[in-house]
């Protein structure tokens, strides 16, 4: 299913999403586990708050990464990973 | 890290620990046949840390890294401030974990550690059966554990059962399964039992037969697959009727830290049953230390302590060597290959103890359930016979 621009999600129940200093990266935990994050996914996930859409995410990645080009097709592949791993819901 | 150099030095140890396991007491209420903790515990009951102790553990595991925190025991719920530590585990920025009976578990309490920040609770089940659930942890538990599990989904809490599997209830995997759904998990491990403490101690009247085993991971299988996305369902492969040992707490030191009751820091569950080895302790150490200095922790990283077959082995990063804890309890060497590797000199004490299991002269043997009187029992040494049948040991 594709992502729309006006699709909003929030960090999924049962998940947090927090820096770790000690890792030096974002990490998401979860019962049982946890990830760590990459750097853009965890520039993407922390612009997914529940109110924020999908197109904004984009935008402001774009305004605060501008040398970056075509980042919008990553964004969305890593919003669409995140539904996949249920790290993330729809909450429109 | 250190399997990045040939396993030339195995002192590398710019990593963290991710996982915090507190053991908070020894104690429990239950008195369950597959218990993994030692049968010695009676020797670490009377010296628990206190609570000003568990908060500096947490603080000083935070600062190293730990970011998942285990609330375990014995019955964690049988200490009292169980709620001041989920308070502060949450201020720390832990995901944390109360692992339960569920004895204990009142609407009190609960509200208490959901007003704390209590992130997730783990509830163990033991059957369908009340019968098998009541026998096997030697309790008339079963019925508290369903109004527990109901009392965890009306909290809003994930729910995460875990099922230690034997030949009690290996052929009821459908019907546990069937019931997890029913009680709304979210997770459900089947966790097939390992065999060290109390289950070691009982492995020939607990381990199920390989066709059982095939069978159990079959209906797992096909569950899972029905189920889908909606309760997540682990099904841990019980070790002995494989011939590839598991990555024991994913290496030595890499990322698990367990304190126990009594402050000793450990890189396993079950580490204290190894020779010669003297491990940390919170009353004299800080974790610092331990984690990246103490002999202890540094012994068996990497892989530079290995011997033959493990050494030159083209898969040793797979299982670095597997569990040392297993390698000493059945072949008495604890810096020999896991015996359940098929490549190791040890193989055929696996072999044997899958027959074993089969043997109905053995198999009749009265269960040895974790009591404190059977711990003093053993601690005498009164169970030495039944070891030694089925241990390389001296």
């Amino acid at each position: 299913m594709a992502i729309e621009h006006s699709d909003i999600y929030k960090i999924a129940a049962h998940h947090r999403f927090q820096w770790e200093k000690a890792q030096d990266c974002y990490v998401i935990l979860f019962p049982e586990g946890m990830v760590k994050l990459n750097g853009s996914a965890g520039e993407v996930l922390k612009l997914v708050d529940g109110s924020t859409s999908a197109g904004e995410i984009v935008t402001k990645l774009q305004e605060q990464f501008p040398d970056v080009g075509e980042i919008e097709k990553d964004i969305l592949a890593m919003l669409d990973f995140a539904i996949g791993k249920a790290w993330i819901e729809k909450v429109n | 890290m250190a399997q990045q150099n040939n396993g030339v030095d195995s002192n590398v140890t710019n990593k963290q620990p991710l996982w915090l396991l507190a053991e908070i007491t020894y104690r429990c209420p239950l008195h369950c046949a597959f218990c993994y903790n030692p049968t010695d515990y009676t020797n670490h009951t009377n010296n628990e840390l206190d609570t000003k102790g568990w908060i500096k553990v947490l603080n000083q595991a935070r600062e190293l890294g730990a970011l998942q925190l285990g609330i375990s025991g014995g019955e964690p719920l049988l200490r009292d401030d169980i709620e001041t530590i989920v308070e502060e585990a949450h201020s720390l920025g832990y995901y944390s974990n109360l692992i339960t009976s569920g004895v204990g578990l009142t609407e009190k309490r609960i509200d208490a550690f959901k007003k704390g920040g209590l992130d997730h609770i783990q509830l163990s089940m033991h059957d369908i059966t009340e019968e098998i659930s009541n026998f096997v942890t030697d309790t008339r538990t079963f019925k508290l554990k369903q109004k527990v599990a109901a009392m965890i989904k009306d909290r809003g809490y994930p729910m995460v059962l875990n099922v230690v599997i034997h030949r009690y209830n290996i052929e009821h995997i459908q019907e546990i399964l069937e019931m997890a759904e029913k009680l709304g998990a979210d997770y459900v491990e089947l966790a097939n039992t390992q065999y060290y403490g109390w289950s070691l101690l009982n492995r020939n009247q607990l381990m199920p037969t390989k066709e059982q085993v095939d069978k159990a991971e079959e209906v797992t299988n096909r569950f899972r697959d029905k189920v889908g996305n909606k309760m997540k369902v682990f099904f841990v492969v019980p070790d002995y009727f494989g011939n590839r040992p598991k990555k024991c707490m994913n290496g030595w030191g890499e990322v698990f830290m367990i304190v126990t009751a009594d402050g000793d820091v450990l890189p396993c569950h079950s580490a204290r049953v190894l020779p010669n080895m003297k491990f940390p302790n919170v009353k004299n150490n800080d974790l610092g230390y331990a984690w990246h200095e103490s002999p202890a922790f540094n012994k068996y990283r990497g892989d530079a302590w290995m011997k033959e077959p493990c050494r030159t082995c083209p898969e040793k990063e797979n299982d670095l060597g597997g569990c040392r804890c297993q390698a000493f309890l059945i072949t008495g060497d604890a810096e020999g290959a896991d015996p359940v590797c098929d490549k190791s000199p040890g193989r055929p004490l696996i072999v044997k103890a899958v027959e074993d299991a089969q043997n109905g002269v053995l198999k009749e043997q009265p269960i040895v359930f974790r009591t404190d009187k059977n711990s003093q029992r053993v601690i005498d040494g009164e169970e030495k016979d039944r070891l030694a049948d089925f241990h390389a040991l001296p």
